[in-house]
């Protein structure tokens, strides 16, 4: 790897902290202008040099140029130029390098050696073709890509995330990470991945690849081991703006709008599921403090999905968290409301975590012994999960087995290697 | 781009397939050869039975002959042909199709081959 994740990303929790909170805003804002950009400029770059390795690899030294020249002297006034600029001639630079790739250079003599910002209109840039960025990550997202490949590629090529960011959101190491992503553009490369959108036959499987991927992200946020509940925030910021992404270059596919709609309620309940650093259960949360201009937005893109007629599983996760979001109190909660959806959401996803929360619905309509059977049935499947332990023992308490109740409680103890989440269970356990 | 498919199977499980399902799928592969003709470079080679492997391996005082196939696992390489399509996708489309790929214990692994301009660039 190149030196190109030298600086941290601005706004990461671990690099050092500015003398003010001027430079912090201006941090965040540096972040928020690359990552609008890096991905464009990735997948134009890749498109007309034919390699995601190079394109990615110079762009990312084009991040890094950029946030170290606009940190001192400011952001420009066409921050995508300017990059695109730095990251054509890092390309070019890698191109003379290769001898291999010198026949390709003949297709990019125009802009060669060219300043002029003229130059910069002939790239891609305009809101009318389909966006860039897509062909790009479902390239990132292929099928033959392992998971965690598709995650970390996502995170690198197409929000522009650094290598260090990304070792910290997925429990990676640094040298693992930067690993999995060299071998991930290698793959796409030597075997032929198109980066493109399938057509019609693998589409809607290939979306949910790429919706997952972007679930997940959002997830691993929540869930940095040694972390607090309100750090790294910026990660399911990324992913809610992945999510509106793709939301707006597709705007036929009822599954986005049926993911960035359950994004956004769960961003809505973010302030109240953290309160001093502690994670509070949805049971237990300051309701005030949902988020209402987001849950209204949800709303309408949960509306917008299903005026499209196409159901699918985050529809159906989305149209649950809709549920809880209307409940003005956790005990006004229509449970049974949620238990239809969870049936329904069987059909497509009959995944054990699935099968744990609906469970819990089952539970919340009076039927915990129905409940502890189904949750039972899941052992040797989520044993694991310290999910599956803390719902037990919520059930064997209900059941008035506290012994076993608090077995349970332990074992999620044991499992979970989120401080917040331990110090909640640490509660409930008495220790 | 040229890709090199290799069969693989379990052959303890294969043997538990009836003869008269077998024979079936045999006629099925012939016949998905002559249609899938169009993409495909080398028909390739059907190997003998695992049993009659024979590697030699690198040793510290020279080389070792093992009786047997290069890996322990219990899947076994069946044979291999060579194919030419647009791109990784077309090339899983088209595995997808392998007849075999109702029983248990089959897999086709997909290799691109090495040519000119795409090397690793280690």
């Amino acid at each position: 790897m190149s030196g190109s994740d030298a600086a941290a990303r601005p706004d990461d929790a671990s690099a050092p902290s500015g003398p003010s909170g001027k430079v912090a805003a201006s941090d965040l804002l540096l972040s928020q202008v690359v990552r609008e950009e890096s991905g464009r400029i990735v997948a134009a770059l890749a498109r007309s040099l034919g390699s995601l390795d190079i394109a990615e690899e110079a762009v990312a030294e084009a991040v890094d140029e950029a946030l170290r020249a606009w940190r001192k002297g400011g952001i420009p006034p066409n921050p995508g130029a300017w990059l695109t600029q730095a990251a054509r001639h890092n390309a070019l630079d890698r191109l003379r390098r290769e001898k291999r790739y010198r026949e390709k250079l003949a297709g990019m003599v125009p802009g060669v050696d060219s300043e002029s910002a003229a130059q910069e209109d002939a790239w891609p840039n305009s809101p009318a073709e389909l966006d860039d960025r897509l062909p790009l990550l479902f390239g990132c997202c292929h099928p033959a890509l392992a998971p965690e490949a598709q995650l970390a590629l996502t995170l690198r090529a197409v929000c522009g995330l650094t290598t260090a960011q990304i070792a910290r959101a997925t429990f990676s190491t640094e040298p693992a990470t930067a690993q999995r992503i060299v071998r991930a553009k290698r793959k796409i490369g030597a075997t032929g991945i198109l980066l493109r959108i399938p057509e019609a036959t693998d589409r809607a499987a290939r979306l949910d690849i790429v919706l997952t991927i972007v679930s997940v992200m959002y997830n691993e946020a929540h869930l940095v081991a040694g972390g607090d509940a309100a750090a790294d925030r910026d990660l399911a910021d990324d992913a809610l703006w992945l999510a509106g992404v793709i939301v707006a270059a597709l705007p036929r596919e009822a599954e986005a709008h049926g993911l960035l709609a359950l994004l956004l309620f769960h961003r809505a309940r973010e302030s109240a599921r953290s309160v001093d650093g502690e994670l509070v259960l949805m049971a237990d949360q300051d309701r005030s403090r949902w988020d209402q201009t987001l849950i209204a937005r949800a709303r309408a893109e949960l509306e917008q999905a299903a005026r499209l007629r196409r159901p699918g599983r985050w529809q159906l996760h989305a149209a649950i968290a809709a549920c809880h979001a209307d409940a003005e109190t956790a005990v006004k909660t229509d449970w049974l409301q949620v238990l239809v959806l969870y049936d329904l959401l069987l059909g497509y996803d009959p995944s054990p975590v699935v099968r744990l929360n609906r469970a819990v619905a089952l539970d919340r309509v009076g039927a915990p012994t129905a409940a502890l059977t189904e949750v039972d049935a899941l052992e040797g499947k989520l044993t694991r999960n310290h999910l599956w332990h803390a719902v037990r023992a919520h059930l064997l308490r209900r059941l008035g087995r506290d012994d076993e109740a608090l077995a349970a409680d332990l074992h999620a103890l044991e499992l979970t290697a989120n401080d917040a989440e331990r110090r909640l269970l640490a509660a409930r356990t008495g220790r | 781009m040229k890709y090199v498919i290799m069969f693989t199977f379990d052959p303890e499980l294969d043997a538990k397939v009836p003869a008269d399902r077998m024979q079936g799928l045999y006629g099925r592969a012939y016949q998905w050869y002559a249609e899938h003709a169009a993409q495909i470079a080398d028909g390739g080679v059907q190997l003998q039975p695992v049993e009659t492997a024979t590697t030699v391996k690198y040793g510290e005082s020279g080389t070792v002959l093992v009786d047997g196939p290069f890996s322990e696992a219990k899947e076994v390489v069946g044979g291999f042909s060579i194919i030419d399509v647009p791109d990784l996708d077309a090339a899983i489309a088209l595995v997808r199709t392998w007849p075999f790929l109702e029983l248990p214990g089959w897999g086709v692994e997909i290799r691109p081959i090495l040519t000119i301009g795409s090397q690793p660039e280690e």
